[in-house]
């Protein structure tokens, strides 16, 4: 059964791809029945873990053999994956049936979903691994799923220029955990979770010179890790990649930016949390940097008017509350919030497609608006997941992200305490940027002029229905599954999440309870008000802020930062090798160099044989001289 | 054994090339087709049995065949072992796929270029079966010969420059090389390697021959700075002559180090570490910058052989076993899917004439098999988990690690430039729109060309999934290569003591 969930989904890919020439209804029947049944098997595997804890390590084969650099494929079952295939195998089997209608008139739809069936393998073989190779497999097979998919419109410049940003900016993380990788095989002498974890507290106290400093080992080997987290979970610094991958088609912006790749830095800190555990210093780095990540990237999407871009700044925000959940120790949380997140912002995404679908590929929301009776079901299931991502009481956002505040005021720490209040600032401003979301595209005047308002639609069921489950999701899945994943006496993560210390999520002052569902309640007038009522308030906030509202609009400026300091320097620096010191010094001085002078040297020599006697009369002289005065001299 | 199977595997190929000459057809090139085929894949299917029957678990040489060549001087030795055996498939696997792509692409004198091919594959082998130096220098410079016909007469516009340059390079390296195994002649009695495996060079020589030797292999694998024969000659050189260069002419020069430096001279070589790290992660770093901005297919795929290569140079020096393996690895690897890699851009440049990136673009649009295809070995190159190119990769990188964390963390970054240069040909090349009629009227690939391109691309996806039957071929001889070298280091440290 283990191996079903994860082979399905490659056997769905591989048929899929080649059996182009037997139609397309037949391909797309097939991917999705391979991932539905994935899902279920996956469902029922979470289940009977829970139940029966049959957890477990199924060996496929030997990968890599080398002295005592030993890599197996295998499937890896615990708490962790079993909640990870489930989110992973779930999501992605109602993306592909989504996709089935948003993706309706492409040509080429067994390619897509050929992609997507593939994509989730790569994610399934990330989060079963026992080992950090096999997640490197995985982590990189996403990667080239996620490139594919965004350049999957190869005919837009936009969309390949995206792909590769995407991978480029992934392979610097990659870069770093592959960096994590060596330096734990070279003090622990395996790459095996399990075996690193038992070795861990042994090497605590041990030093390694890094670049002529004295480092912790484990802080390294974390700080390492996290870089690669960095690069999949888009956080800042490494987080330009994101925005551009909403090139790609939704669906692929919900099932892959939204719910699952990008969560995959979670997942490996989680995963790792018996090393992360013994390095306070990582610890707080990650929660430093998602804290950082989640207030930037909110107050971008207060500005932008492409809706996946916003959707997207959104996802980039709530990654930052997930890493600052681990950075302050609070890993299940972060998993719950990771859990609830999927369904919610799968569920934004998938809607967001409907609407771009009702206003026939328009993605601008200053060209939306006044349509919510024409497309009533996708409004209702985008406040559902509006209402969920701000966290509105009671449904599934409220729960974990208020624990993850809750906890890191609980720690009662510096860091704990300033990220508290960045989170509680953060919720406050998720919650304007959603509602201006919100009532910018189904409320107010219709403003869109290239479209007439009875030529938008409401879409097909095939795509209402995968979005009415995970709106069933984003509103009870916080409530349900609450007390099993953070609940004071769940034992359900067993072993596969390590505390050094654990704070129980009790005697929390009311304030605090309070103080964020307060915040996001007012959000809501103050943004209608804003948005449709009263416009020209911020219009002179903005006029009278331009510089600001400029830094915002162009994303702190931070990608004209990298064109400038690395990939124009790189390209020049590519062709000054390649002109001065290829062609120009090797080749001149080398083998040009020498070949000339042979010419020269023997178009001299010819000139010396001249045949007249004199000539050499005359050198013979010369040299009879010379000989003689060398012997006088001695 | 006493079926001499190493000389039948050597001079098989050449009993094929003389019998094309021999019958001599001229119009009818189908039949010097036929015969250069039917020798070299007997040969592949003679060189597998010869791996199945290999005894993996020895250490020492195996086949050994020994003849006296000039009595009392050179003796005719041959002899495999893991290493060797490896390469002797790679040379026999690739040289059929070699003559497939001829029949298209080779206008003029086929019959000679198949001639020239067969006895270049015949001296490759030879290279990689003899155990006696005298014998491996005659068929390591007999090498030259063919390849430099082959880009000489089949080559493009600039062909006399770069096979002059790609001669007088290699040529320049190897004659220090003579000058060496001349003065281990003298001064040991022998040019037996086996021998003087035994024997051990005196310590104080072994600078100045480890020197002589790596002038000649530097040149040929190629290193930082004398590299710049390789992008001129691929650019020049007919697909077939690119394929064989790439994948298996390099080849020649990274065994070499493994079976000479660091066989004859454990102590020389661990001397210069320091110098051939440094040339490697230049050639890494450099030669990737240097392809990002290059404008020829081919010029680009030749540097990021450079670079690749500079791994495997960075791998055999590292001296343990993951590093030595890996170097190994990617020698294979890049053996595989260079090879592809330049059959792709023959594929193209057969039906446009051209091979500038900038006249193409949105070729997935018209051929949509040959760009799957492509991008798969480009992912290959770049060194995707699920590739051999990531097992090599990864193996030198973690040996490099243990050996000197700075040089594996410097020579990481080349990771990331690979895929810049490698993604960024890919979209230039096969993404994108296009309506330029150039692209829009082309066929997409023919069975004979997709089934030699699929042949490849299997073999890059199995052994990266299932390197097994690759590692565990040369696990013993390499274990034995490092015992002896560190067994040398041991006796030169009580030595000092």
């Amino acid at each position: 059964m283990e191996y079903a969930v994860i082979f399905l989904p490659l056997l769905g890919s591989i048929v899929t791809y080649f059996a182009k020439s037997i139609g397309t209804l037949f391909s797309q029947i097939f991917s999705c029945s391979m991932i539905f049944l994935s899902a279920v098997l996956s469902c029922f595997i979470f289940y009977e873990g829970i139940i029966n804890k049959t957890y477990g390590n199924y060996l496929i084969f030997e990968w890599i053999n080398s002295g005592n650099f030993i890599v197996n494929w295998s499937i890896n079952i615990d708490p962790l994956s079993s909640i990870m295939i489930v989110i992973v195998t779930s999501v992605s089997a109602l993306v592909h049936i989504y996709s089935v209608g948003y993706m309706s008139k492409d040509p080429h739809k067994p390619r897509f979903m050929s992609y997507l069936s593939l994509f989730t393998f790569s994610m399934l073989c990330l989060v079963v691994s026992d080992n950090f190779l096999q997640l490197f497999f995985g982590w990189e097979g996403v990667g080239l799923c996620s490139y594919l998919l965004i350049g999957f419109w190869f005919k837009r410049e936009t969309a390949n220029n995206a792909a590769i940003k995407a991978f480029l900016v992934n392979r610097v993380g990659d870069f770093g955990l592959a960096i994590g990788i060596f330096l734990i095989f070279l003090f622990f002498g395996t790459v095996n979770f399990n075996e690193v974890f038992l070795l861990v507290p042994e090497f605590t106290q041990t030093n390694f010179n890094f670049f002529g400093g004295e480092f912790n080992i484990i802080t390294l080997i974390c700080v390492f890790l996290f870089i690669g987290a960095m690069g999949k979970s888009a956080q800042f610094f490494l987080h330009t990649w994101l925005p551009d991958a909403m090139e790609g088609p939704t669906p692929v912006s919900a099932l892959i930016h939204a719910a699952t790749m990008v969560t995959a830095g979670v997942f490996l800190i989680v995963k790792c949390s018996p090393i992360f555990e013994y390095s306070q210093f990582a610890l707080n780095l990650i929660a430093i940097i998602g804290m950082i990540t989640a207030i930037f990237a909110a107050s971008i999407a207060l500005v932008q008017n492409d809706i996946k871009k916003i959707i997207a700044y959104s996802t980039c925000s709530q990654l930052g509350y997930m890493f600052f959940a681990t950075g302050v120790g609070a890993y299940h949380i972060a998993m719950f919030h990771l859990f609830t997140h999927a369904f919610f912002k799968a569920l934004l995404f998938l809607g967001a497609g409907s609407v771009i679908h009702a206003f026939h590929d328009e993605q601008d929301i200053t060209k939306m608006g006044g349509v919510w009776k024409k497309i009533p079901y996708t409004m209702i299931l985008m406040l559902i997941g509006t209402l969920a991502l701000t966290g509105f009481p009671f449904l599934s956002g409220f729960y974990s992200k208020d624990a993850i505040i809750e906890f890191a005021y609980l720690k009662n720490s510096v860091t704990g305490n300033y990220v508290s209040s960045v989170g509680i600032l953060t919720a406050f401003l998720t919650a304007i940027y959603s509602w201006r979301l919100f009532f910018k595209t189904f409320f107010g005047d219709y403003n869109n002029k290239t479209i007439p308002i009875n030529k938008t639609h409401e879409s097909p069921l095939i795509m209402i229905i995968p979005l009415i489950i995970l709106a069933i999701g984003a509103l009870i899945a916080g409530y349900i599954f609450k007390e099993l994943f953070i609940g004071n006496t769940s034992s359900f993560w067993g072993d596969s999440i390590l505390f050094l210390e654990f704070i129980k999520l009790e005697n929390i002052p009311l304030w605090l309870i309070l103080i964020t569902p307060v915040l996001i309640l007012i959000a809501i007038p103050i943004s209608y008000y804003l948005f449709i009522i009263n416009k020209n308030i911020l219009e002179g906030v903005k006029n009278s802020n331009l510089p600001l509202y400029k830094f915002l609009l162009n994303k702190w400026y931070i990608d004209d930062i990298y064109n400038y300091i690395f990939i124009e320097p790189l390209k020049k620096l590519g062709l000054f090798f390649w002109k001065k010191g290829d062609l120009n010094t090797i080749d001149r001085y080398g083998p040009d160099g020498i070949s000339k002078l042979i010419k020269f040297i023997s178009n001299k020599a010819v000139q010396f044989q001249s045949g007249y006697i004199y000539d050499y009369a005359f050198v013979m002289l010369i040299g009879l001289s010379a000989l003689i005065t060398y012997l006088i001299l001695n | 054994m006493d079926f001499p199977i190493l000389s039948a595997i050597i001079f098989l190929p050449f009993l094929g090339a003389l019998f094309i000459f021999l019958s001599g057809h001229k119009d009818e090139n189908k039949s010097a087709i036929y015969i250069a085929l039917f020798t070299s894949i007997a040969n592949f299917l003679l060189t597998l049995f010869l791996w199945q029957s290999f005894d993996k678990s020895y250490s020492g040489f195996q086949f050994i065949e020994e003849k006296n060549w000039i009595s009392g001087f050179i003796k005719f030795k041959l002899g495999i072992d893991g290493i060797s055996t490896l390469f002797i498939v790679l040379t026999a696997f690739i040289t059929p796929i070699c003559i497939v792509s001829c029949i298209n692409s080779v206008k003029k004198r086929l019959n000679e270029f198949l001639i020239a091919i067969l006895i270049l594959e015949t001296f490759i082998l030879g290279v990689f079966c003899s155990l006696d130096l005298i014998v491996f220098y005659l068929f390591f410079e007999a090498g030259l010969i063919p390849m430099f016909l082959i880009i000489g007469v089949w080559g493009g516009p600039r062909r006399i420059y770069s096979a002059y340059k790609f001669f007088l390079f290699t040529l320049l390296g190897s004659v220090l090389m003579l000058a060496a195994i001349i003065f281990i002649y003298w001064s040991i009695g022998t040019t037996d390697y086996t021998e003087i495996y035994k024997i051990k060079i005196p310590q104080e020589y072994q600078y100045i021959l480890w020197l002589a030797f790596f002038s000649s292999f530097a040149v040929k694998t190629p290193m930082w700075p004398v590299h710049t024969w390789l992008p001129d000659a691929h650019v020049e050189a007919p697909t077939a002559g690119s394929v064989i260069l790439a994948a298996i002419l390099l080849k020649m020069a990274g065994y070499g180090f493994i079976r000479f430096s660091l066989g004859m001279f454990p102590i020389a070589s661990d001397f210069f570490t320091p110098l051939v790290f440094t040339l490697s992660i230049i050639a890494i770093i450099y030669t990737s910058l240097v392809a990002l901005m290059q404008e020829d297919l081919k010029k680009l795929i030749a540097y990021s052989s450079v670079a690749h290569m500079g791994f495997v140079t960075l791998g055999i020096f590292t001296f343990n076993k993951q590093g030595i393996e890996g170097s190994m690895f990617q020698m294979i690897s890049h053996g595989i899917i260079s090879a592809a890699l330049f059959l792709c851009v023959g594929v193209l440049y057969d039906r446009t004439s051209s091979r500038m990136i900038k006249n193409f673009g949105g070729v997935v649009n018209y051929l949509p098999n040959f760009s799957f295809i492509f991008i798969i070995f480009v992912l290959g190159a770049l060194g995707l988990p699920g590739t051999t190119g990531f097992v090599g990769e990864f193996l030198v990188l973690i040996g490099a690690f243990k050996s000197n964390y700075l040089v594996a963390i410097l020579a990481s970054t080349g990771v990331v430039l690979c895929a810049a240069y490698m993604l960024w040909m890919a979209k230039r090349v096969v993404f994108g729109d296009t309506n330029k009629t150039t692209i829009s009227s082309l066929k997409d690939i023919n069975y004979l060309e997709s089934s030699v391109l699929i042949i490849l691309c299997l073999a890059t996806i199995i052994f990266g999934f299932y390197p097994e039957p690759l590692l565990n071929t040369m696990d013993v001889s390499v274990t034995g290569i490092i015992n002896n070298h560190n067994n040398e280091l041991a006796i030169k440290l009580t030595n000092n003591n």
